[in-house]
């Protein structure tokens, strides 16, 4: 407790014109940043994978269930920074089960479990039961058994059997799409339902995460995508990485035009917050806003992909640009979940002043707790690779 | 007859589903919104108190006494960090310029750091929870921890708060904060468990200048009703709608 009274103490000597007493310790930290970062990351790396299932880009075959193993991965740990954030973590559960009708953040809870049960888990099972089967064929010993229980004692490898799992995972598909709209555009209508607060307080920032989530989640993929091959000594499929790289430059301009927008209409609007929102963002922000987020994320990687769609550069030029772009793309989007997070809690909402935040290296909130939270992810993910292997399905060469 | 019965049964069943399913939907475009606006139960019945609240600048000296007492009357940390009320002192210099201070709430009393010849004027503002009718607070609780009392008084369930601090972050006046040992959200809470008792709130009872009052909307023989009847009051942030219960007289534009 003195070690916390210490803390703000010294946050106290930093804060800048005048806060109101309560709003010194900044209340949602670098966990409540990792959790529309990471949700982001799955609805948009699903995004891509329905891209070859419903709209048929066959060339994307080689991502398909790299991508949605990416998207289950992530999605199994999304709402643990969440939990553990909470000032009371034990009494979680409270809202699955009394949920207040009134409250955007209720439906987390829903919106997060159909995503898993209904359409992740079970798009990923219909595609791989066949595989499943075979394997608990195939195996020997525990692995064996394991497979047998994954396949939820369906067996029936019939075509007409194989031809519902097909029918099934298109129907799963298409109600995924929606599903993953809602997911990301729900955790932006977190954000831009809080009237309290103009830095957040925007129509369009449902529709600014969708598009950012979009982003994220294809670079993501594309980066998987790309050590997974470089690991397993496989040559990347060129074609179907050109293509994710192209949708990434579509979503990037779409979701850059989105942003501009927004920031056009503040500007012009010029509300009552206008003057504190410009020092916010010409002051506290400008490093992860201006460099991080606009330069670095967003115009380097669309100039780059842009020149990438005109001229045909070799392929190991293409690679290497595609990884350092995609590297940016993730750093990008990741100080855009920073910036609306934790820059809408710097300044006052008297609009007189600005508090300050200090990272941690340490403790639940601090950098290295963020990090792990990053990692675990990428464990699950080779977890999930080695027990559902893609490159292994059957009649399945990618 | 066993087919038949059956057969109509199912018909009974799905005439009985259809009429519920429909009544339902229905009744939703009957009061599309009041399912989703948010805004607490007035009772009808109006000898039922309904409280609000009534601040005049022109009377507060700044002395701080309030904020003290706030905090000896409910047991809050002393630090300067955690208020249920607080003082604000504005200064408006003779070039526009605001400034606002309020050093540990306004508790230790203030000074003017101004030189006299360069102010335009200066005043106090009171500031607490606006125990809003439309509370964005209690609007965003997931759990309905937050919640209005049959009084019109925001409340926190301490043993029910999860500590999402969702509500923090809705409140546009700054009111809440994180307990840091309860690990729940605290706030003002009009001292619920003195004016049940017929008492009056502590820091009613403290001013000196009576420039706090607090009363029953619902009776119009109230202080608090003749206090609306004979100022003009305005309350904070109008444009935000929340309902706020917090009434200002004297109230500054440049008071946010």
């Amino acid at each position: 407790m003195e070690q916390h009274f210490a803390h703000l103490y010294e946050m106290m000597s930093k804060v800048e014109g005048f806060i109101y007493p309560n709003e010194l310790e900044l209340h949602w930290g670098i966990l409540i940043v990792l959790y529309p970062y990471i949700t982001g990351l799955v609805a948009g790396a699903f995004i891509l994978a329905s891209l070859e299932r419903v709209f048929n880009v066959k060339v994307l075959k080689p991502t398909y269930a790299l991508a949605l193993l990416t998207a289950l991965a992530f999605l199994l740990i999304a709402a643990l920074p969440l939990i553990s954030h909470l000032g009371k973590p034990g009494r979680a559960y409270e809202i699955m089960i009394t949920p207040h009708g009134n409250s955007a953040m209720a439906i987390f809870g829903f919106v997060y479990l159909w995503y898993l049960m209904v359409v992740l888990l079970l798009e990923i099972w219909f595609d791989y039961r066949r595989d499943i089967v075979l394997w608990s064929r195939e195996k020997k010993g525990i692995m064996r058994g394991v497979y047998k229980v994954l396949t939820l004692g369906v067996t029936d490898l019939s075509p007409n059997a194989l031809k519902w799992d097909d029918k099934l995972g298109y129907i799963v598909t298409i109600i995924g799409i929606p599903s993953a709209f809602l997911l990301h555009g729900y955790v932006g209508f977190i954000f831009g339902s809080i009237k309290a607060n103009p830095w957040w307080s925007t129509v369009l920032m449902p529709v600014i995460f969708l598009f950012s989530a979009m982003v994220s989640g294809i670079a993501l993929v594309m980066l998987i995508y790309m050590v997974v091959s470089y690991i397993r000594r496989h040559p990347i499929d060129m074609k179907a990485l050109d293509m994710v790289a192209r949708y990434l430059f579509f979503m990037l301009i779409l979701d850059f035009t989105l942003e501009a927008l927004d920031q056009m209409h503040r500007i012009y609007e010029a509300e009552e917050s206008f003057e504190i929102i410009s020092l916010l963002v010409s002051g506290k922000l400008y490093i992860t806003l201006v460099v991080f987020q606009v330069f670095l994320g967003t115009i380097i990687p669309l100039i780059t992909l842009g020149i990438m769609q005109i001229h045909q550069f070799r392929e190991k030029i293409r690679k290497a640009l595609y990884f350092v772009m995609g590297l940016l793309v993730l750093f990008g989007i990741f100080f855009m979940r920073w910036n609306v997070v934790i820059g809408g809690q710097l300044f006052s909402k008297s609009f007189y002043g600005f508090t300050s935040f200090k990272l941690r290296l340490i403790g639940m909130e601090g950098t290295l707790m963020a990090i792990a939270w990053l990692i675990l992810p990428l464990l699950i993910l080779a977890f999930l690779l080695w027990l559902l292997p893609p490159w292994k399905k059957h009649g399945e060469d990618v | 007859m066993g087919p038949q019965r059956t057969g109509h049964s199912r018909r009974s069943f799905l005439k009985a589903a259809t009429a519920v399913g429909g009544g339902v939907i229905a009744s939703t475009f009957l009061k599309p919104f009041t399912a989703v606006v948010y805004a607490a139960e007035e009772p009808d019945d109006i000898s039922k108190p309904w409280y609000g609240y009534g601040i005049d600048i022109k009377k507060c000296i700044g002395c701080g006494l309030c904020a003290h007492a706030c905090k000896l009357e409910n047991n809050i940390l002393l630090e300067p960090f955690f208020f249920r009320t607080w003082v604000e002192q504005y200064t408006i210099k003779n070039d526009g310029s605001v400034i606002v201070e309020s050093p540990n709430g306004g508790i230790d009393g203030f000074t003017q750091s101004v030189p006299e010849e360069e102010i335009f004027k200066s005043f106090f503002v009171p500031k607490m929870c606006n125990h809003c009718h439309k509370s964005p607070c209690v609007q965003v609780c997931p759990v309905g921890a937050t919640y209005d009392s049959p009084e019109g008084v925001v409340l926190v369930d301490e043993k029910y708060c999860i500590g999402c601090r969702y509500c923090v972050q809705a409140c546009p006046y700054g009111c809440r904060y994180m307990h840091p040992e309860k690990n729940v959200v605290d706030k003002c809470t009009l001292c619920y468990h003195r004016i049940t008792k017929g008492l009056d709130p502590a820091c009613i009872e403290v001013c000196p200048t009576k420039a706090r009052i607090y009363g029953n909307l619902h009776d119009k023989t109230s202080p608090l009703v003749k206090f609306l009847k004979d100022h003009t009051c305005l309350v904070l942030k109008p444009h935000l709608n929340t309902g706020s219960k917090l009434f200002y007289n004297a109230l500054s534009a440049e008071v946010r």
